[in-house]
C-alpha cells in the first residue's frame, strides 16, 4: 500500500469511526424522540461513511493531496504554539499577554530572518506591539470585550 | 420599486462609515493572498455582534464584494490569485503588469468588476422580492426539504468528491445536533462540558475557514521567498475607461455567464470567471492573444466574478440556500441576529433586507472608487510576510471567538474544528458543505419535527413529507444534484485516466 493510499485509508477510517459512534448514539439513546432527526442523518452518514472508507482500500478515492513529511514537520512547531495558547495558557495568564507571546514564537518560528539577526528580534518585537496594541483597541476599547485575565493581563 | 425608499437607511453616518470601513479593508484582505474572501467574512461576524442587524449586514455585504474585487490586485501585480475567484484574471493581468501596463490591469479589473456588479446587484433587488414571495407557499416539508436542498447541493457541487462533499454535508449537520434537544430538553452528543451549549455558529465559522488558513501557511515553513510586486507606472483613468468601451463583447459575457452562475447555489466566483474568461476567447477575434496580456481576458473574469456576488445571495436571503461559500457565512451572519431569509426577512425586516441590499449597490461604486486609488498602496500591504499574517489571524480568531459569548468553550471548538478541518481538507474534504450542514442543521430538525407532529393528525409523516407537486419537485432537484455530481465525478475521472494512458 503506497503512503498516499495509507493516508486516505487512515483518514476515511477515522470518519468511518466518527459516523459509526453518531449512528450508535443515535439508535441506543433516549428518549427516542429526540433522536429522531440524528437517527435520519445517522444512516446517510453512515452509509456514506462506508461507501467513502471502501473506495479509499480500494485505491480510488484520490481526491485531496493528503500531508507530506515536509508540510507535517512545517506545521507541528505552529500547531503545538496554537494548542498550548488556546487550551492551557490563554486562560490563565491572561489573553493579551499570552496571545503577544504566541505571537511572537509563531512570527519567530516561521520568519525567514535568522535568528541570530538582531534587526529582526527588533523588528518582530515592534510588529507584536504594535499588533497587540490595535487588538487592545478593537476589543477592549470598542468592543468592550471582557476578556479573561488571568494572573496577569 | 420598495428598495428606493431604503435608500436613506445606507447614508446614515453610521452605516455609511460601515460599509466605507467594510469596502477599503475588503480590498486589502482581499488582496491579500492566503486571506479568502469567506475567511474575512467570517472574521468579521464577531464585529457585527455589537451592531444592529442592519450594520452588521452592511459591513459583511462591503467585505464581501471588495473581497472578490481586491484579489484582483494581488492576481494583477504579484500573479497570486487573492481568491480562488482570481484565477483567470491573474492570467492576462500579470501579464499586462510585466508589460508595464499594471495600472491599465489595474483600472480594467476595477471598471468591469464595477459594471458586473452593479448589474449583479438589480438582478438581486428585482429577483429577491419574486422568489420570496412564492417561498410564501412552502410548508414544514417544503422547508425540510429546502434545507436538505442546500446541504446536498453545496456539498456535490462545491466539491472535487461529492461522496466527501455530502460527507462534509453530514458532518455538518451532526455538529449541529450536539447540545440540548430544543423540544425535549434531552442531551445528545454532549462529550464534554464546552459542547453543553451546542456549537455556536461564529466560533465555528471561525475555526473551519481561519485555522486551516494559518495551517497552510504554517505547512510553508520559513523559507518564504520575498514576494516581489511589480511596480505600477501611473496612466491615465480615461484611457482604460475608453478600452472598456471598446470591449463591450467581453463585459457582457462576463456579466451575463456571472450572474447566471452566481444565482446557481454553490458555484461560486472560481467557476464564474474561468467560464467567462474561456466563452470570452472563444467569442473574440484574437483569441491568440489571451493569456499574453490581453485586456478582454482581464474584463471577463473581473465582470464575471462581481457580476456572481448578488445573484448568489438571491437563493439565499429567499430560500436560505447559499450560491458561494462565503455566502453561507453571511447566513450565519444573519441567523445570529435572529433574522431568517426568505419572506420573513421581506416582511417582518424590510429595512433590514432592503437597506442591505441597496449598500451592496452603493458599495460597488466605492469599490471602484477606491480599488482604482488603492490599488498600489494595498499591493504594498499584500506583501505582509506570511509568519505576520498567520500569527495575526490565529490571534484574530482567538479574540473574535471568545468575544460573541465570553466563553472559553467556544474557543476550544473553534481551534478544534479548525485543526480537524484542516486535515479533512487535506483528504479532499470540503468546509462550505460543513457550515451549510451546521448551520441549516437546525431548520431542517425544526421544520421536520413540526412537520412529523403535522403529519400524526392527517396522512401520515410518509404522505406528508413524500407527496404533493412541491415536495417531489424538491426531492426529484435533491437527487439531481448528487446525480449530477456523480455523473461529472465520473466524467473527470474517465478524462484524467485518458490523459494518463496519453502520457504514457
Amino acid at each position: 500500500m503506497t503512503a498516499s493510499r495509507l493516508q486516505h485509508t487512515v483518514a476515511s477510517g477515522v470518519v468511518l469511526l466518527v459516523a459509526a459512534l453518531v449512528t450508535y448514539i443515535s439508535f441506543t439513546q433516549q428518549p427516542a424522540d429526540a433522536f429522531l432527526f440524528p437517527r435520519l442523518i445517522s444512516i446517510f452518514f453512515i452509509i456514506l461513511a462506508v461507501w467513502n472508507f471502501a473506495r479509499a482500500v480500494s485505491g480510488v478515492a484520490k481526491v485531496g493531496t493528503g500531508l507530506n513529511a515536509t508540510e507535517f514537520k512545517n506545521i507541528l512547531p505552529g500547531l503545538i504554539v496554537m494548542i498550548v495558547f488556546v487550551f492551557l495558557v490563554a486562560k490563565s495568564i491572561g489573553f493579551y499577554l499570552s496571545s503577544a507571546i504566541a505571537f511572537m514564537i509563531i512570527y519567530t518560528l516561521y520568519d525567514p530572518a535568522p535568528y541570530s539577526d538582531g534587526k529582526a528580534w527588533g523588528k518582530r518585537l515592534i510588529v507584536t506591539v504594535c499588533f497587540m496594541a490595535v487588538m487592545y483597541c478593537l476589543f477592549a476599547l470598542l468592543l468592550k470585550v471582557q476578556t479573561p485575565s488571568g494572573i496577569l493581563f | 420599486m420598495e428598495f428606493l425608499s431604503y435608500f436613506g437607511g445606507v447614508f446614515e453616518p453610521t452605516a455609511f462609515l460601515l460599509l466605507l470601513g467594510g469596502t477599503i479593508g475588503g480590498l486589502i484582505l482581499g488582496a491579500t493572498p492566503g486571506l479568502s474572501p469567506t475567511m474575512a467574512v467570517a472574521l468579521l461576524i464577531p464585529f457585527t455582534f455589537h451592531l444592529s442587524p442592519t450594520q452588521g449586514l452592511i459591513l459583511l455585504g462591503a467585505a464581501y464584494t471588495s473581497t472578490v474585487a481586491g484579489g484582483a490586485v494581488s492576481a494583477i501585480l504579484l500573479k497570486i490569485p487573492g481568491a480562488p475567484a482570481n484565477i483567470a484574471t491573474a492570467l492576462d493581468g500579470n501579464a499586462m503588469a510585466k508589460n508595464g501596463e499594471g495600472a491599465r490591469a489595474l483600472h480594467l479589473s476595477f471598471l468591469s468588476s464595477g459594471i458586473g456588479g452593479v448589474i449583479g446587484v438589480l438582478l438581486l433587488i428585482f429577483l429577491t422580492p419574486v422568489l420570496a414571495q412564492w417561498a410564501l407557499a412552502f410548508s414544514y416539508s417544503h422547508l425540510f426539504w429546502m434545507a436538505i436542498l442546500g446541504v446536498t447541493v453545496i456539498g456535490s457541487l462545491d466539491s472535487k468528491s461529492f461522496v466527501k462533499g455530502l460527507l462534509s454535508g453530514c458532518i455538518g449537520l451532526w455538529l449541529s445536533m450536539i447540545g440540548f434537544d430544543d423540544n425535549l430538553g434531552a442531551q445528545r452528543f454532549i462529550f464534554t462540558d464546552a459542547l453543553a451549549g451546542g456549537i455556536h455558529i461564529i466560533p465555528a465559522l471561525i475555526g473551519l475557514f481561519a485555522i486551516p488558513q494559518v495551517m497552510e501557511m504554517f505547512a510553508k515553513g520559513r523559507n518564504n521567498a520575498a514576494i516581489e510586486a511589480i511596480e505600477v507606472p501611473k496612466q491615465s483613468l480615461m484611457d482604460s475607461m475608453k478600452e472598456l468601451t471598446r470591449n463591450v463583447r467581453a463585459l457582457s459575457i462576463g456579466t451575463i455567464f456571472g450572474s447566471i452562475i452566481g444565482i446557481i447555489p454553490g458555484v461560486g466566483g472560481q467557476i464564474a470567471g474561468l467560464v467567462a474568461y474561456d466563452q470570452a476567447r472563444k467569442f473574440s477575434p484574437d483569441k491568440d492573444k489571451f493569456g499574453t496580456g490581453h485586456p478582454e481576458g482581464i474584463i471577463a473574469a473581473e465582470s464575471a466574478n462581481n457580476a456572481m456576488v448578488g445573484p448568489s445571495l438571491v437563493p439565499l436571503l429567499t430560500l436560505s440556500i447559499p450560491g458561494s461559500p462565503t455566502a453561507a457565512v453571511l447566513l450565519g451572519g444573519l441567523i445570529i441576529h435572529g433574522i431568517f431569509p426568505g419572506s420573513d426577512l421581506f416582511d417582518n425586516h424590510p429595512q433590514v433586507a432592503w437597506t442591505f441590499i441597496n449598500s451592496m449597490l452603493i458599495g460597488q461604486i466605492l469599490m471602484v472608487i477606491f480599488g482604482i486609488y488603492t490599488a498600489t498602496w494595498a499591493a504594498r500591504i499584500a506583501r505582509a510576510p506570511m509568519p505576520i499574517m498567520a500569527a495575526a489571524v490565529m490571534v484574530l480568531a482567538l479574540f473574535g471567538s471568545y468575544s460573541v459569548q465570553q466563553s472559553m468553550g467556544d474557543v476550544y471548538i473553534m481551534l478544534s474544528l479548525g485543526i480537524g478541518m484542516f486535515f479533512l481538507e487535506k483528504f479532499g474534504f470540503s468546509a462550505a458543505p460543513l457550515v451549510l450542514g451546521l448551520i441549516l442543521g437546525p431548520i431542517a430538525e425544526s421544520n421536520f419535527t413540526t412537520g412529523s407532529l403535522i403529519s400524526q393528525a392527517q396522512d401520515g409523516p410518509w404522505v406528508y413529507f413524500l407527496t404533493g407537486t412541491l415536495n417531489i419537485f424538491l426531492i426529484a432537484l435533491v437527487f439531481a444534484s448528487v446525480a449530477y455530481s456523480f455523473w461529472s465525478n465520473m466524467m473527470h475521472g474517465k478524462a484524467v485516466k485518458k490523459m494518463q494512458e496519453a502520457a504514457s
